[in-house]
C-alpha cells in the first residue's frame, strides 16, 4: 500500500506530464511550446525520484532541464522574433498528425493491456540502494554488468558532437 | 491503493504520441526538435520503469537513461547548431521552405 | 589519239563538277561558267579524238576481220565482295559508247554555252545558284558519260542513279517555286520505281549467270556483239523459269522496265513534262538527248541477250510502238511549247525503242538477218540524229522564252519577224524531226521504218502514221510560234529579239549538225555486231515517208499558217477526242487517282492509323503509365522529413499489429 503523498504526488506528476506534453505541441508559441517541455522534464524527474533513482534525476534536471532547455531558449531567441506566432495548421496535416499519434498510442496500450502480464506489478513497500558510489564503479568497471566500454564510447561521441558543433557553428 | 507500472506507462505513452504528434505536424525546426526531446524523454521514462519494477536489483535501465541523456544533449546541441546555421543561410526555420538540398 | 583519253573524257567533268561546286562560290558567277565552258570544250575536243580515233584511226587494232571490237581501257575492280563477285568500274570504248560520248559532250557543250546567255538576265547579269547550276550540270556530264563507257551491267546501274540524281537537282534549281519541286520529286520517285526493277532484272540475272561483265554476257571472243555468248550465257540458267516464263526473259523485261522509266515510255512517261519545270537547256541536255535515250542504251547495250528472248523484245515492241502513238496524239493539242516537245521527246525515243524492238522475230536464229541488224542501226542512228535536232529545237524553245517569259504559245504568235535566226534553226530542226531531206531526221528515220516493214506491214505502217504526226505537231508549234498572227507589242523596249550570241550560236552548230549528220556512214560505224552492214536506200519507202511527212507538214500548214477558224472547228468536231489529248488522255488524274486514293487512302492511311493508334498506341501506353506511375512514385519522395516519419511509423504499427495477431496469440 503506497502512501497518500506518494499517491497524490503520482497524479499530480501524471496530470502535469499529460498535459504539459499536449501543450508543447499544440501551443502556436515556440518559446511557450519549450517552457512546457521545461515543466515536462521536471515532472519527469519527479518520477525518477519516486523510482529511487536520485542519481539519475538529479541529470534530468541538470542536464536536460538546465542544459538542453537553456540551448533551446537561446535557439528560439536566435531565430525568431518576439511574438511570433506559428501559422495556424492546415487541417490535413492535423489529421495526419493525430491518426499516427492516435494509432500507436492505441495500439500500444492495446497491447500493453491485452498481453503484458507484469503490467499489475507494484513496488510498493520496496526500495532499492543506489548510491552514488555504486554507480561509479558500475560505470568504470570491465566486470559483468559493467559500462566502461559504453562510458568511453559515449565520451568519443561527445568529443565528436563538441568538435561538430564548434566546426558547424563556426563563422567563415 | 498501489502505483502499478501502468498507471505510469500511460502518461509515458502519451508524452510518445504527443512526440509523435509534434513531429509530424509542426513546420518549425525547432518545435520538431523539442517533440524528437519529448519522445526521447518518453523512452528514459520506460526505461526506468521496467527496470525498477521487474528487475529491482540491476541498474541497466537507469544506465540506459543516463546514456539516452547524454547522447540527447549532445545530438541537441549539434542540431541546434546546424538549424542556426540553416537559419543563417535561408533565413527561415520552416522545415518545408529550406529545398536547397532537396533533388 | 590513245583511246585511253576516253578516261580522261570521263572524269575530267566529275572534276569540274568539284571544282566548280566547291570553289565556284568563291569566284564571281560569269567566271565560273566560262571555266565550266572551257573544261567541257576540252572535255568535247578529247571525246571527238577518241571517237575519231576509234572509228577511222589505223594501229588500235580496232577492226580484225572486218569485225569492229570494243576496246575496254580500263577495268579495276570496284568492289570485290568474293573472288566470283566482283563490281567493277571500268571504261570500255565500242561503237555505241564512242557514238556516245560525241552526243553527249556535243550537246552538253552546247548547252554550257547556252546556259551562259539563259541563265542571265536581260543585262547580262547571272542568275543566283550559278555556279551550283553548272556544277551540276558537270555532274550530269560525268554520270552520263560514265553510263554509257561502262563495262558491266552494275556500273550502268550505278551510273543510272547519278543521272537520276543530277537530273532531280536540275529540274528543282528553282527550288523556291513549289512545280519545280513537286516535278523533281516526281522524276526522282517514278525513275526510282523503275530503277528497282531494273535492280531487280540485274540481280536476278547475275544471279544464274554469274557475272555482271558485258564481256561474257554480250561480247564474243572478237570483242564484238555476239549471239552465241549470249546464248551461252542464257543457257548458263539451265532453262530455269518462273511463272511460265524463263527466268532470262523475266530478267531482261524487268531491266527494260528500268529503261523505259528513264526513257519514259508509256505508262512510265508520266515525270517528262513535269521535269520541264527546270531551266530550258537543262531540258534539252538531259530530257531531250541525252538521260532520256539511256535506256535505249541500255537495250542496245544487252542487245544480243534481247534478241534471243523474244518475250521481253515482244514487251519492248508493243510499249514502244503505243507510246509513240500516244505521245504523238498529245503533242497535237499541248498549248505548252516546252510540253509538247517533252511529248515529242517520248515519241521519237519510242520510235528507237521499236527500231531495236523489231529486230527480233526468231528464237532460236543464231544468224541474225539484215533487217534485224537495221533495227538496231537506224535506232542508234536516230539517237544521234533526235539528240541533235530536239537539242536544238529545245534551245529555239529556250531562247523564245527567254524572249517572250512564257511557255504557252497563245503569248508567242508571229515572232518570226523578231526572231529571225531563231526561227529558221527551228524550222531546221522541225524538217529534221519530221524527216525531210537532206536534214538528218529524214535518213534515221526511214532506216527505223524499213526495219518496221521488215518486221511486218502492219508495224510499218504503224510507224509510217506515226511519222506523220510528227510532221504535223511539229509544224503546228514551228506556226503557232512564228506566224498564226501578229505579233503584239506592247513596249517597243522590251520586244522579243534575238538572244545574245551565247545563246545564238550554238543554235547554229546545233542546226548545222542536223543538216549534215545524216551523211554519217552509220551502218559502217555502229552496228551491233561490228561487221558493217550493207544498205541502200529504199525507195519505196523512202518516198513514202517523205510523202507522209509531207502530208503532216501540208495539214499543219493549211489549219496553222495564218489565223483562221479551222482548228477551233476541228476541236469542236472532236471535243471528246481534243480535251482527252490536252488533259495528256487523264494519265496523270489516273496516276493521281491510284497512288492518292487507292494507295493513300486506301492502304496507306489505314496502315498511318494502325501504326499511330495501335503500335505507337502500344508504346505510349507503356510509356504513360511508367510516366504516372512515376509521378505517383515522385509524390512520395516528397523531401519532407515528416511524410517518411509518418510512413515510417505506419509501417512500423502494421509491424506490431502483425506481431500481436501472429507472434502473441
Amino acid at each position: 500500500m503506497e502512501s497518500l503523498g506518494n499517491i497524490i504526488l503520482y497524479f499530480i506528476v501524471a496530470i502535469a506530464i499529460i498535459a504539459f506534453s499536449v501543450l508543447t505541441v499544440t501551443t502556436r508559441k515556440i518559446l511557450r511550446s519549450a517552457t512546457y517541455l521545461l515543466f515536462v522534464l521536471f515532472a519527469t524527474a519527479i518520477i525518477y525520484f519516486q523510482m529511487d533513482y536520485q542519481f539519475l534525476g538529479a541529470v534530468q534536471i541538470a542536464v536536460y532541464a538546465g542544459g538542453i532547455l537553456v540551448l533551446f531558449v537561446f535557439a528560439i531567441m536566435l531565430t525568431h522574433k518576439p511574438g511570433q506566432d506559428a501559422d495556424v495548421l492546415a487541417s490535413h496535416r492535423r489529421w495526419l498528425g493525430l491518426s499516427a499519434a492516435l494509432g500507436g498510442v492505441a495500439l500500444c496500450g492495446y497491447g500493453l493491456f491485452s498481453y503484458a502480464g507484469f503490467i499489475g506489478k507494484s513496488i510498493a513497500g520496496s526500495s532499492v540502494d543506489i548510491n552514488m558510489e555504486k554507480i561509479g564503479q558500475f560505470l568504470l568497471s570491465t566486470d559483468k554488468y559493467g559500462y566502461l566500454l559504453p562510458f568511453e564510447a559515449i565520451s568519443v561521441l561527445l568529443l565528436a558532437c563538441i568538435i561538430g558543433g564548434v566546426v558547424i557553428a563556426r563563422r567563415r | 491503493m498501489d502505483l502499478t507500472l501502468y498507471m505510469y506507462l500511460i502518461p509515458s505513452l502519451i508524452m510518445f504520441g504527443c512526440g509523435v504528434y509534434g513531429f509530424i505536424t509542426r513546420k518549425n525546426m525547432i518545435a520538431i526538435m523539442i517533440s524528437i526531446e519529448l519522445m526521447l524523454n518518453s523512452v528514459d521514462i520506460n526505461f526506468v520503469l521496467f527496470n525498477r519494477y521487474l528487475f529491482p536489483g540491476q541498474m541497466d535501465g537507469m544506465f540506459f537513461s543516463l546514456f539516452a541523456i547524454a547522447i540527447a544533449a549532445a545530438e541537441t546541441a549539434l542540431a541546434l547548431a546546424i538549424i542556426i546555421n540553416v537559419f543563417r543561410i535561408a533565413k527561415d526555420v520552416d522545415i518545408n521552405k529550406i529545398t536547397k538540398l532537396k533533388f | 589519239m590513245p583511246l585511253s583519253l576516253a578516261i580522261i573524257v570521263v572524269v575530267l567533268p566529275l572534276v569540274m563538277f568539284l571544282f566548280l561546286g566547291l570553289v565556284g562560290v568563291k569566284m564571281g558567277r560569269k567566271i565560273t561558267g566560262v571555266i565550266g565552258v572551257l573544261a567541257m570544250l576540252v572535255d568535247t575536243i578529247l571525246a571527238y579524238g577518241v571517237a575519231l580515233t576509234y572509228f577511222f584511226g589505223s594501229g588500235q587494232g580496232q577492226i580484225v576481220d572486218g569485225v569492229r571490237q570494243a576496246v575496254v581501257v580500263a577495268n579495276p575492280a570496284w568492289l570485290s565482295f568474293t573472288d566470283t563477285l566482283v563490281v567493277r568500274m571500268g571504261v570500255l570504248v565500242d561503237p555505241i559508247a564512242a557514238m556516245m560520248l560525241v552526243v553527249i559532250t556535243t550537246v552538253s557543250l552546247m548547252v554550257h554555252l547556252y546556259s551562259l546567255g539563259y541563265m542571265s538576265d536581260h543585262d547580262g547579269n547571272a542568275e543566283k545558284g550559278f555556279q551550283r547550276y553548272y556544277a551540276f550540270l558537270a555532274l550530269f556530264t560525268f554520270s552520263m558519260l560514265g553510263l554509257v563507257v561502262a563495262t558491266n551491267i552494275f556500273q550502268i546501274f550505278v551510273f543510272f542513279e547519278m543521272v537520276g540524281l543530277s537530273s532531280y537537282l536540275l529540274i528543282g534549281f528553282y527550288y523556291s517555286t513549289p512545280a519545280a519541286n513537286h516535278a523533281n520529286k516526281k522524276a526522282f520517285i517514278v525513275t526510282r520505281l523503275a530503277d528497282l526493277f531494273f535492280l531487280l532484272g540485274i540481280m536476278i540475272l547475275s544471279y544464274y549467270t554469274k557475272t555482271f561483265d558485258f564481256d561474257q554476257l554480250v561480247f564474243g571472243p572478237t570483242m564484238s556483239g555476239s549471239l552465241e555468248t549470249a546464248q551461252s550465257a542464257i543457257s548458263t540458267t539451265g532453262g530455269a523459269t518462273f511463272m511460265g516464263c524463263s527466268v532470262v526473259a523475266w530478267a531482261l523485261t524487268f531491266i527494260f522496265i528500268g529503261g523505259a522509266g528513264k526513257s519514259a515510255m508509256y505508262p512510265l512517261h508520266i515525270w517528262l513534262p513535269d521535269a520541264m519545270e527546270g531551266p530550258t537547256p537543262v531540258s534539252a541536255l538531259i530530257h531531250a538527248a541525252t538521260m532520256v535515250v539511256a535506256g535505249v542504251f541500255l537495250v542496245a547495250r544487252l542487245f544480243p541477250l534481247y534478241v534471243l528472248v523474244q518475250g521481253a523484245m515482244n514487251v519492248i515492241l508493243v510499249v514502244g510502238a503505243f507510246t509513240a502513238f500516244y505521245a504523238a496524239a498529245i503533242a497535237c493539242t499541248q498549248s505548252d511549247i516546252k510540253r509538247a516537245l517533252a511529248f515529242s521527246t517520248i515519241s521519237q525515243i519510242a520510235f528507237m525503242m521499236t527500231s531495236l524492238a523489231v529486230s527480233s522475230n526468231n528464237n532460236s536464229l543464231i544468224e541474225i538477218h539484215h533487217g534485224q541488224g537495221l533495227g538496231y542501226m537506224a535506232s542508234m542512228f536516230h539517237l544521234f540524229t533526235h539528240a541533235m535536232f530536239k537539242a536544238l529545237l529545245f534551245l529555239c524553245a529556250g531562247a523564245i522564252i527567254h524572249a517572250v517569259h512564257s511557255n504557252e504559245n497563245s503569248k508567242m504568235h508571229g515572232l518570226h519577224k523578231f526572231m529571225p535566226i531563231t526561227s529558221i534553226c527551228f524550222l531546221i530542226g522541225c524538217l529534221a524531226i519530221a524527216g525531210i531531206p537532206p536534214f538528218a531526221g529524214f535518213f534515221s528515220k526511214d532506216e527505223i521504218l524499213v526495219a518496221a516493214y521488215h518486221r511486218g506491214l502492219g508495224w510499218g505502217l504503224w510507224m509510217s502514221m506515226v511519222a506523220c504526226m510528227t510532221a504535223f505537231y511539229m509544224f503546228r508549234i514551228y506556226y503557232l510560234i512564228f506566224f498564226w498572227k501578229k505579233h503584239e507589242v506592247h513596249d517597243e523596249h522590251h520586244a522579243p529579239k534575238d538572244q545574245p550570241w551565247t545563246m545564238t550560236l550554238p543554235l547554229i552548230i546545233l542546226a548545222a549538225i542536223s543538216f549534215v549528220a545524216g551523211w554519217v556512214p552509220f551502218h559502217d560505224l555502229v552496228t551491233w555486231d561490228g561487221k558493217a552492214l550493207d544498205t541502200s536506200i529504199d525507195y519505196t519507202v523512202a518516198g513514202s515517208s517523205v510523202a507522209v511527212a509531207l502530208l503532216g507538214i501540208g495539214l499543219a500548214t493549211i489549219m496553222y499558217r495564218k489565223e483562221n477558224p479551222l482548228p477551233e472547228r476541228m476541236a469542236n468536231a472532236m471535243r471528246g477526242l481534243w480535251t482527252a489529248s490536252y488533259k495528256r488522255f487523264y494519265m496523270d488524274e489516273l496516276y493521281q487517282f491510284i497512288t492518292h486514293k487507292v494507295i493513300f487512302q486506301g492502304i496507306c492511311v489505314p496502315i498511318a492509323w494502325f501504326d499511330r493508334h495501335i503500335i505507337d498506341g502500344f508504346f505510349n501506353l507503356l510509356a504513360n503509365a511508367t510516366n504516372s506511375l512515376s509521378f505517383g512514385i515522385r509524390r512520395l519522395q516528397s523531401g519532407s522529413i515528416q511524410v517518411y516519419v509518418y510512413v515510417y511509423l505506419i509501417g512500423a504499427l502494421l509491424l506490431g499489429a502483425l506481431t500481436m495477431i501472429f507472434v502473441l496469440f
